[in-house]
C-alpha cells in the first residue's frame, strides 16, 4: 500500500489539467449526468483521440479526466494490480497532466480507474469507480449491426440474449459466459459489466459507490448509480453462479476472493494468489499468512485468519 | 516459495530508453532533420496529415520521425495531438475548380477543355530501381511547359470539372445538392451515427485508412458490388481556404493546402429511383494522395446504393462495415490492446475449460471403452 | 465608448479559475445526479451571477453549456439582456424559443411555470437526446416534502424544494412513468444543488 503525495514539478504546462481541453470536458460530463439518469443505457459521446491508443483505456481515460479535480485521489488497476504495465502507464499520466495525489490504497482512494476488476474491499459511498471498457453493447456478439441493438435495446427486446445463455445450457448443462458476463440494471436495459469475471458480478449491485463506464473506441459512456439494482441474466432453474476457488490465496491466505493462477515451473506446479494486489498486500501486512508465502515471521497464530 | 513481481515503473522507463536508441540508430550517421523527411518523403507526410487529419508537414514530419516511419503509429500522434487544439471555426467550402493544378488528368476523353496535364506521377515510370539514387545523384530540372500535354496560352482561372461537362448534356447525375438547413456533420464532434448522410461517409472515408479503402475498392471492381467505374478525372493542386470572420464581415484567406481529388464516373443503367445515366463516386483527400482518393471514389459510389435503388450484397455496400472498420488508429488500438495483460478473463476461461473437458470427458469415455473392449 | 460604460456594460465574470472551479461544480452536480434529493454545496465557488439568476443556476450554465447546448428560458430570463450577453459572452450558447430544441431549460420563477410539457424527452433509440430542466429555487429546506425512492437512493431520500408550481410533482410523476424518457430537473438553490432525475420515483406524504 502507498500512496505518493501531489506532484506539482511535473505539472506539464503544455496541455490543459487532465490533459482534455474544457469543451470536450463539458461534453463528457454531460454525458455522465445523462448516463446516471439512465441506468445501463450507453450515452454516445464524441470520443477524441487520446495519446494512449484505443483499446488500452481510452474510454475510462476520457472519463476520469472529466470527472477529476485537484484534490482526489487516484488509483488505477489492471487485472486487479497497481503495478501491472497498463495501470502505471495511465497513473503516470494523470500524475504528469494533473499532479494530483495517487494511491495503491482501495480504501484511500476517491477515484478508482479500473480494467476487467472490482477492488475485493468494498467502496464506500463517496468513491467512483470506473470501467475501462472495450465493447459496450451487450449484444454485439449476437448481433453485430449498432442499427438493430439500438432497436432491440429500445424496445426491451432481450429474447435473443436469453435464447443464446440458454443453448449454453443445453449444450454444456451450465452457461458458458465467464467474464463481461451480461447483467440487467434497474430492470430496464441489458448491459456490459465490462470483462470483469463473473465473479465480480454481484459486487455492481446496490454497491454504494457511483460506477461508471467508459468505452472510448466504441465512443459509449454509461453508468449505474449508487444503491442501484444490477442482476445477472439467469434462470430460474439455472440461476447465476460466481466462479469459486477451492483453495485460498498462497501469499495471504485469504478465500472468497478472486485468484490469479500462477506457474511455477514446466512440470505442472502451480499456485493461486490473490488478483486484487492492494487487498492482498494488505493482509500480508496484517500479518495474514498464505502456505507459499516469503518471511515465515508469524507462522501458526494467523494462519487460521 | 514466491514474491509477485514488482518494478513495472522502471522497467517501462527503461523500455522508453531503449526505444529511443533504437530509433536514432547508428549515431556515426547524421539524425534525418524534419526538413528532410517534408521535402524528399513528401507522400509519407500527405498520408499522414490526410488520414490524422491535421495538415501540417513540419508536425507530420516530427510524427514520422519519432514513429520511426511506422505511418500508422506517426498518424496516432497526430491525431492525439489534434485533440488538443482549440478550434476557432469552419472555412468556407473548397472551391476545387479554382485548384492551382499541377497534374489533371481524365480517362474518358482524350481531350478537353483545360488539357491534360501529367505532372508529378510515377505512372509511365518503368519499376526499375534507380541506382543513381542510391549514389546521391542530383536529379535533372523539369521542363514545366512538356509536362502538361496540351498546353493553353491564356490560363482561365477556374478549370471546369469532367462532370460538369457531361452533366450539361444531361448524360451525368447532377451534383449533390445539400438541404440548406442541413448542418454539415463532423465525425470528430458527434459520434458517428446509423444511417449516415453522404457528407459523413465522406468524412469518414478521407479520414480512413488507406489500405483497407484500397482493399475495398479493388473488390467491387472483382464483383463484389460492381459499379462499372472510370477515373473521370484526377487533380492535384493548391486551393485556397477562406474563413469567414463575422466581427470582420468578410472572408479571410488562410493559406494554400494541397488536395488530391477524384471524380469516378460510373455508368448506371437506372432503377426505379433514378433515371439511366453516369453517377459518380467523389474522393477528396488532402496532399497527394491518387491511390487513396480514387479508393475512396469507388467505395463512396458503392455506399450510394440505397439512394440509387440498387441492391446490397458486397461487403463495400455495407455502410456500417465500413464505416466501422475504416479508422486505422481505432483499428491499431484494439488489435494491439491483446497485448495488454488478460490474467483475469483467462483464468475464468481456464476454469470453464476445465469443466467442459471434465464433463466432456465423463460423457463420452465410457463410449470409448465399450469400444475398446468390443475391439479386444 | 468610454471605459467606464463599457465597463458597465460588459458582462459580469465567470468563474476566478475556470479549470477547478468547473470541475468542482461538475462533481457537486454529478453527485446530485447520483444520489437524487441530497443537497450538494456550491459554497466554495465565487461568482457574481447575472441578475436575476442565482449562483448555483448561472454555475450549472457556465459548467455544461457551450455551442452545442441550445438554452431555453423562461420570460424573466429570456427578458433580461444582462443573462443574454452573459451566455453569449461565457458560453456562446445558442438561445432557443422552442422548449423542443433544449438541451438546458433555465426557468428563474417555476411558480409561474405553465407546465413541464413540451421539453425533449428523448426518443426510444436516443433516451438521452432530451432537455435538463434547471429551476432556480429560494432554499431546499422547505417545510413541506416528498419522499424519493429508486436508483441512487438506498431506502428512501426526502426532498423539500421551496418554489415548485402547483402541477409539479403531478407531472414529475408522469415524467417517471415514461422512463427511460424523460426530462432531468435540476434545482439550483443559490449556494446548493440538488437533482431529479426521471429514474427517480416521487411519492407525495398525504398531509
Amino acid at each position: 500500500m502507498s500512496t505518493s503525495p501531489k506532484n506539482t514539478q511535473s505539472f506539464n504546462e503544455h496541455y490543459n489539467f487532465a490533459y482534455l481541453d474544457e469543451q470536450t470536458k463539458r461534453m463528457i460530463r454531460r454525458a455522465i449526468l445523462k448516463g446516471i439518469a439512465i441506468p445501463g443505457y450507453q450515452v454516445p459521446f464524441a470520443s477524441r483521440e487520446m495519446p494512449m491508443p484505443y483499446g488500452w483505456g481510452t474510454g475510462g481515460v476520457q472519463l476520469t479526466a472529466a470527472v477529476i479535480g485537484d484534490k482526489d485521489i487516484l488509483k488505477v488497476i489492471d487485472q486487479g494490480s497497481d503495478d501491472t504495465t497498463n495501470a502505471v502507464a495511465l497513473r503516470d499520466f494523470f500524475k504528469q497532466t494533473t499532479g494530483v495525489s495517487t494511491t495503491t490504497s482501495t480504501k484511500e482512494a476517491t477515484l478508482i480507474q479500473t480494467r476487467h476488476r472490482i477492488p475485493e474491499a468494498p467502496l464506500n459511498g463517496d468513491q467512483v469507480l470506473i470501467y475501462q471498457v472495450p465493447i459496450p453493447e451487450p449484444l454485439r456478439f449476437l448481433e453485430p449491426r449498432e442499427t438493430e441493438t439500438r432497436k432491440m435495446h429500445a424496445l426491451e427486446e432481450y429474447g435473443l440474449m436469453h435464447v443464446k445463455l440458454y443453448e449454453d445450457i443445453a449444450h454444456f448443462g451450465h452457461i458458458s459466459t465467464t467474464y463481461a458476463y451480461p447483467v440487467m440494471v434497474n430492470s430496464r436495459y441489458v448491459m456490459d459489466p465490462s470483462p470483469i469475471p463473473k465473479f465480480d458480478n454481484p459486487k455492481m449491485h446496490q454497491m454504494p459507490a457511483l460506477q461508471l463506464f467508459g468505452a472510448g473506441r466504441e465512443k459509449r459512456i454509461y453508468a449505474i448509480p449508487p444503491y442501484t439494482d444490477v442482476v445477472s441474466l439467469d434462470f430460474e432453474d439455472h440461476p447465476f453462479t460466481p466462479q469459486e476457488f477451492s483453495e485460498p490465496c498462497a501469499l495471504c491466505a485469504a478465500e472468497n476472493v478472486y485468484l490469479d493462477e500462477v506457474i511455477l515451473d514446466d512440470k505442472g506446479s502451480r499456485m493461486f494468489v490473490c488478483s486484487d494486489s492492494d487487498y492482498c498486500e494488505g493482509r500480508r501486512a496484517q500479518g495474514h499468512k498464505g502456505h507459499m508465502a516469503a518471511d515465515p515471521v508469524h507462522s501458526n497464530e494467523l494462519s487460521e485468519a | 516459495m514466491y514474491v509477485a513481481v514488482k518494478g513495472g515503473e522502471k522497467a517501462i522507463a527503461n523500455a522508453h530508453k531503449l526505444l529511443a536508441k533504437d530509433r536514432r540508430g547508428d549515431t556515426a550517421l547524421p539524425a534525418l532533420t524534419l526538413e528532410q523527411i517534408a521535402e524528399q518523403l513528401y507522400l509519407s507526410i500527405s498520408r499522414v496529415m490526410a488520414e490524422g487529419s491535421l495538415y501540417d508537414s513540419s508536425l507530420a514530419a516530427l510524427a514520422i520521425k519519432q514513429s520511426r516511419g511506422d505511418l500508422i503509429e506517426a498518424i496516432f500522434l497526430l491525431r492525439a495531438y489534434r485533440t488538443t487544439l482549440p478550434r476557432f471555426g469552419y472555412s468556407k467550402p473548397l472551391d476545387t475548380a479554382k485548384m492551382k493544378l499541377r497534374r489533371r488528368i481524365s480517362a474518358i476523353y482524350k481531350d478537353l477543355p483545360g488539357g491534360q496535364m501529367l505532372g508529378p506521377t510515377f505512372d509511365y515510370t518503368q519499376r526499375l530501381l534507380d541506382f543513381t539514387l542510391a549514389a546521391n545523384e542530383e536529379p535533372s530540372q523539369p521542363d514545366i511547359q512538356t509536362a502538361q500535354i496540351e498546353d493553353d496560352e491564356d490560363k482561365p482561372e477556374s478549370t471546369p470539372r469532367v462532370t460538369e461537362m457531361l452533366a450539361n448534356d444531361g448524360l451525368m447525375e447532377p451534383d449533390a445538392t445539400i438541404d440548406e438547413h442541413h448542418k454539415v456533420g463532423d465525425l470528430t464532434r458527434e459520434p458517428l451515427e446509423f444511417p449516415a448522410n453522404r457528407d459523413l461517409r465522406l468524412q469518414n472515408l478521407a479520414r480512413g485508412d488507406e489500405g483497407f479503402l484500397l482493399a475495398l475498392g479493388y473488390s467491387t471492381q472483382r464483383g463484389y458490388g460492381r459499379t462499372h467505374p472510370f477515373a473521370g478525372e484526377i487533380r492535384l493542386g493548391e486551393v485556397e481556404v477562406e474563413l469567414y470572420v463575422e466581427e470582420l464581415g468578410f472572408d479571410v484567406p488562410l493559406g494554400e493546402i494541397t488536395l488530391t481529388e477524384c471524380q469516378m464516373i460510373n455508368q448506371f443503367a437506372g432503377s426505379s429511383k433514378a433515371p439511366p445515366q453516369f453517377t459518380r463516386g467523389y474522393g477528396l483527400v488532402p496532399g497527394q494522395a491518387e491511390r487513396k482518393a480514387m479508393a475512396m471514389a469507388l467505395v463512396d459510389r458503392s455506399l450510394r446504393w440505397q439512394e440509387l435503388g440498387e441492391d446490397a450484397s458486397a461487403p463495400a455496400q455495407d455502410e456500417e462495415f465500413v464505416l466501422s472498420h475504416s479508422d486505422n488508429v481505432q483499428a491499431t488500438g484494439f488489435v494491439e490492446h491483446l497485448k495488454l495483460p488478460h490474467y483475469v478473463d483467462f483464468q475464468a476461461e481456464l476454469d470453464l475449460i476445465r469443466q467442459l473437458r471434465e464433463n466432456w470427458f465423463d460423457q463420452n469415455t465410457p463410449a470409448e471403452d465399450a469400444a475398446q473392449e468390443a475391439a479386444s | 465608448m468610454t471605459v467606464s460604460t463599457l465597463l458597465k456594460t460588459a458582462p459580469k465574470a465567470g468563474f476566478e479559475n475556470p479549470v477547478l472551479e468547473a470541475q468542482a461544480v461538475f462533481r457537486a452536480l454529478m453527485n446530485a445526479q447520483a444520489k437524487p434529493g441530497t443537497l450538494q454545496s456550491l459554497a466554495d465557488i465565487k461568482l457574481s451571477p447575472p441578475a436575476p439568476l442565482n449562483k448555483a443556476a448561472t454555475a450549472i450554465i457556465l459548467c455544461l453549456c457551450d455551442y452545442d447546448t441550445p438554452i431555453w428560458l423562461d420570460d424573466k430570463l429570456a427578458n433580461s439582456p444582462e443573462v443574454a450577453s452573459y451566455i453569449r459572452f461565457h458560453c456562446n450558447a445558442p438561445i432557443t424559443q422552442h422548449r423542443h430544441e433544449a438541451a438546458f431549460a433555465f426557468i428563474s420563477e417555476p411558480e409561474k411555470l405553465a407546465t413541464l410539457e413540451g421539453f425533449a424527452i428523448g426518443t426510444g433509440e436516443y433516451p438521452d437526446r432530451s432537455t435538463t430542466v434547471v429551476l432556480c429555487q429560494k432554499s431546499l429546506n422547505h417545510a413541506q416534502s416528498v419522499q424519493l425512492q429508486g436508483p441512487g437512493i438506498q431506502t428512501s431520500q426526502s426532498f423539500a424544494p421551496s418554489c415548485v408550481p402547483a402541477f409539479f410533482w403531478r407531472q414529475i410523476q408522469e415524467n417517471h412513468q415514461f422512463y427511460p424518457l424523460g426530462i432531468d430537473v435540476l434545482f439550483a438553490a443559490d449556494e446548493q444543488i440538488a437533482a431529479l432525475p426521471r429514474s427517480t420515483k416521487v411519492i407525495i406524504e398525504e398531509q
